[in-house]
């Protein structure tokens, strides 16, 4: 996997990942909104051994722009082996249930820009048969939960929607990667109360880097959540309901 | 890093003091840093807490948690000069830089501090006697002062604050990131002797005759036994080995990698001091044996061990690091051990060393010509104090001084003398940065509210 594009590369999880493939010399395309935090990942993975590392800035929001951002990643890699799709928001669920318009943008973020993306790239693989797609989805999108349901569902919708782009490229030798982490330590949790359960960005982009080797389909990292999730999964809907997750 | 850094515990490494901050921030980009000047309470950096003592510390003020720019900035391959972010650990540069032919010129015993809190303390080495302290290496670094400004440092460069933020334990203001040159090496194997020493003036001739031709020199001793004997140890020299013309062998052909420097087994049995120390001295069964071993357990024995400071409990342990002219007949040295080998309160492990000539550019730089001596001690209370503050006498009485990345207890008087540019130094503290270790030896509380304050502390704790 040498030529590879890495959508959100300024996320700790986005940027630990690369950094496993930047040690066998891989060449990046980052894409993310801000430019100086991309350089500066785009340094460290230069030093850590990425042949090349191009970046282009783009909010993921403006869909009209993604063929566009597409079309310039072939043109500087000159080919395509895997894509990590690792940008999103974990919003404010309070503000999100008072505004239909706070609710709608976080929806776009996390899901329609993601589909978006994906489907621009699903046909370009299934053309080349052969490629890997890896999306940072999350356990959030197992079960809706009333303390983040908005961000919830919309990893919900990119967890089917891969499902089923899994299903339509299994013919075309096309690996599709759901990655499911549980409650990381990054900056986008850093207003949350760290727990026991609480993993590291690292541990996090070492799981993904593996399963992406591996061809695997859908991991959980840590892995325990997977189990956590199933207990979750199962509750019936009557008690579920009256809980406070 | 959360589980490093225990849960938001921003303890040091020996786990005494015992103190808190107010509030901890984490710093996650150079190119988004907080208003230093809109915090009320003091600031102080910290990295990974692999400082002993309080000098890390910052009770109930700010700590800026730097360990998450732990980003490579450059690396210039060819001449072996390396940029990277404050909360790089010399661990994660060593990943990169020895499979291109370089070392870290300077390294302390632990790989995991991070390379602001080398230049912070101006860390030291096995090599100290060749090259000096990590500060000498130093090409230049990035440092914001609370008031907004930044300025790049060099010895070129805004020299006086270069000076005072080498060895400056962080309070010259937030070091950004630091560029520093490497050490190009053969390959990463060393070429390790152990000599077995069986007396204090025995080891001065085995140092005086290793410094010449020996890059990295070190030795264990033995601080229970009284006597003839007193002293004794096992003194390690090397040199990174030249595998010569050939390309550099894997391990399997021919060269017998003998069992590296199991240090951490022996001091994590719960053996008795005395024959811990006994195991040790015999363990080196031939009086001078050569090996070829991996720099892993050459440089960072005790590394292997994850969180060993934890094998000292719950009331931590006292380090103890101090620096002595090396003159009359070694008197001060045979005196310390002397003391300690009377008081029946050993250490674990000793390490003693010969500092060199070299001079840090540091103004508050720890190492000086003569021999250093490094021992922990179990936290006892009130007789581990008295202990100390005994061979204080010692230290100070032969011009003496001791470290401030080890220390938690040594008192105002001796810091101010024993640094005596400490003054000089001063001008150059930023007014919002402060720490626990610069409170406690230039604000001094009386003699009586010292001891009450230490002595509380440890009967808090437990030990009696």
């Amino acid at each position: 996997m040498s030529k590879i594009i890495v959508v959100g590369a300024t996320s700790a999880i986005a940027h630990e990942t690369a950094k496993n493939f930047a040690k066998e010399n891989a060449e990046f395309f980052l894409v993310g909104r801000n430019p100086e935090k991309l350089e500066t990942v785009r340094n460290d993975l230069c030093v850590r051994g990425a042949k090349n590392a191009e970046v282009y800035v783009l909010d993921l929001n403006e869909l009209n722009r993604h063929q566009e951002m597409f079309d310039a990643a072939l043109k500087v890699l000159g080919g395509l082996d895997a894509i990590i799709i690792s940008h999103g928001t974990l919003g404010d669920q309070a503000k999100s249930e008072a505004s239909v318009d706070d609710t709608l943008r976080e929806f776009s973020t996390n899901a329609l820009s993601v589909i978006s993306l994906l489907t621009i790239v699903a046909n370009y693989m299934e053309k080349q048969r052969y490629g890997t797609i890896a999306v940072v989805s999350s356990v959030a999108g197992d079960r809706g939960r009333g303390s983040n349901y908005v961000y919830g569902s919309a990893k919900a919708t990119v967890t089917a929607f891969l499902q089923g782009l899994r299903n339509r490229l299994a013919k075309s030798g096309v690996t599709v990667l759901t990655i499911k982490p549980g409650v990381i330590d990054t900056p986008m949790t850093a207003h949350l109360k760290k727990g026991l359960l609480t993993a590291q960005p690292s541990k996090v982009g070492l799981d993904i880097y593996n399963a992406m080797k591996r061809g695997k389909d859908v991991i959980y990292t840590p892995w325990f959540w997977r189990y956590i999730m199933l207990i979750i999964k199962n509750i019936p809907e009557p008690i579920f309901k009256k809980l406070s997750l | 890093m959360s589980l490093l850094n225990n849960f938001g515990h921003y303890q040091s490494w020996g786990r005494y003091p015992k103190e808190t901050p107010k509030e901890a921030v984490p710093l996650y980009w150079r190119s988004e840093l907080p208003d230093l000047a809109a915090f009320k309470e003091s600031l102080l950096a910290y990295g990974y807490g692999r400082s002993y003592g309080d000098s890390c510390l910052n009770a109930d003020g700010v700590l800026l948690d730097s360990s998450l720019l732990r980003r490579f900035i450059a690396f210039d391959r060819e001449n072996g000069i390396i940029r990277c972010e404050a909360g790089v650990q010399l661990a994660d540069v060593l990943e990169v830089i020895v499979p291109e032919g370089w070392f870290v010129p300077v390294s302390p015993g632990t790989k995991f501090v991070s390379v602001a809190g080398a230049v912070a303390n101006d860390v030291h080495g096995k090599n100290h006697y060749s090259a000096g302290t990590f500060g000498c290496h130093v090409t230049q670094f990035e440092l914001l002062r609370s008031d907004g400004q930044r300025f790049i440092c060099s010895p070129t460069q805004n020299v006086e604050l270069f000076r005072a933020t080498i060895g400056g334990l962080g309070l010259t203001g937030l070091i950004l990131w630091v560029e520093f040159k490497l050490k190009k090496i053969p390959s990463p194997f060393i070429l390790a002797e152990n000599i077995r020493f069986s007396s204090l003036d025995e080891y001065f001739e085995v140092a005086a005759e290793s410094d010449k031709n020996f890059v990295y020199t070190v030795s264990w001793t033995d601080c229970i036994t009284s006597g003839k004997e007193m002293g004794r140890g096992i003194y390690t020299r090397g040199n990174f080995y030249n595998p010569g013309v050939k390309a550099t062998p894997p391990l399997k052909k021919g060269l017998k990698l003998l069992a590296p420097f199991d240090m951490p087994s022996f001091l994590l049995n719960p053996m008795s001091m005395y024959s811990f120390n006994l195991a040790l001295y015999y363990k080196q069964v031939r009086k001078r044996s050569q090996k070829i071993t991996h720099y892993n357990p050459f440089f960072y024995p005790l590394d292997s061990v994850v969180d060993w400071n934890r094998m000292y409990g719950l009331p931590g342990f006292l380090q103890y690091q101090f620096v002595v002219p090396d003159n009359d007949n070694h008197y001060a040295i045979k005196e310390i051990y002397r003391r300690i080998t009377a008081s029946g309160q050993g250490s674990f492990l000793a390490v003693l060393k010969n500092f060199g000539p070299i001079k840090s550019p540091g103004m508050l730089s720890f190492p000086s010509e003569g021999v250093t001596l490094a021992l922990d001690f179990a936290f006892k209370g009130q007789k581990t104090l008295d202990l100390l503050n005994d061979l204080d006498s010692v230290v100070r009485d032969a011009g003496g001084r001791f470290y401030p990345a080890k220390d938690a207890r040594m008192s105002p008087e001796d810091f101010q003398e024993s640094y005596p540019n400490w003054q000089e130094f001063a001008k150059y503290v930023d007014p919002h940065f402060s720490s626990s270790f610069w409170r406690r030896v230039t604000e001094p509380l009386t003699q009586t509210e010292q001891h009450e304050k230490l002595h509380l502390v440890g009967s808090r704790n437990g030990t009696k």
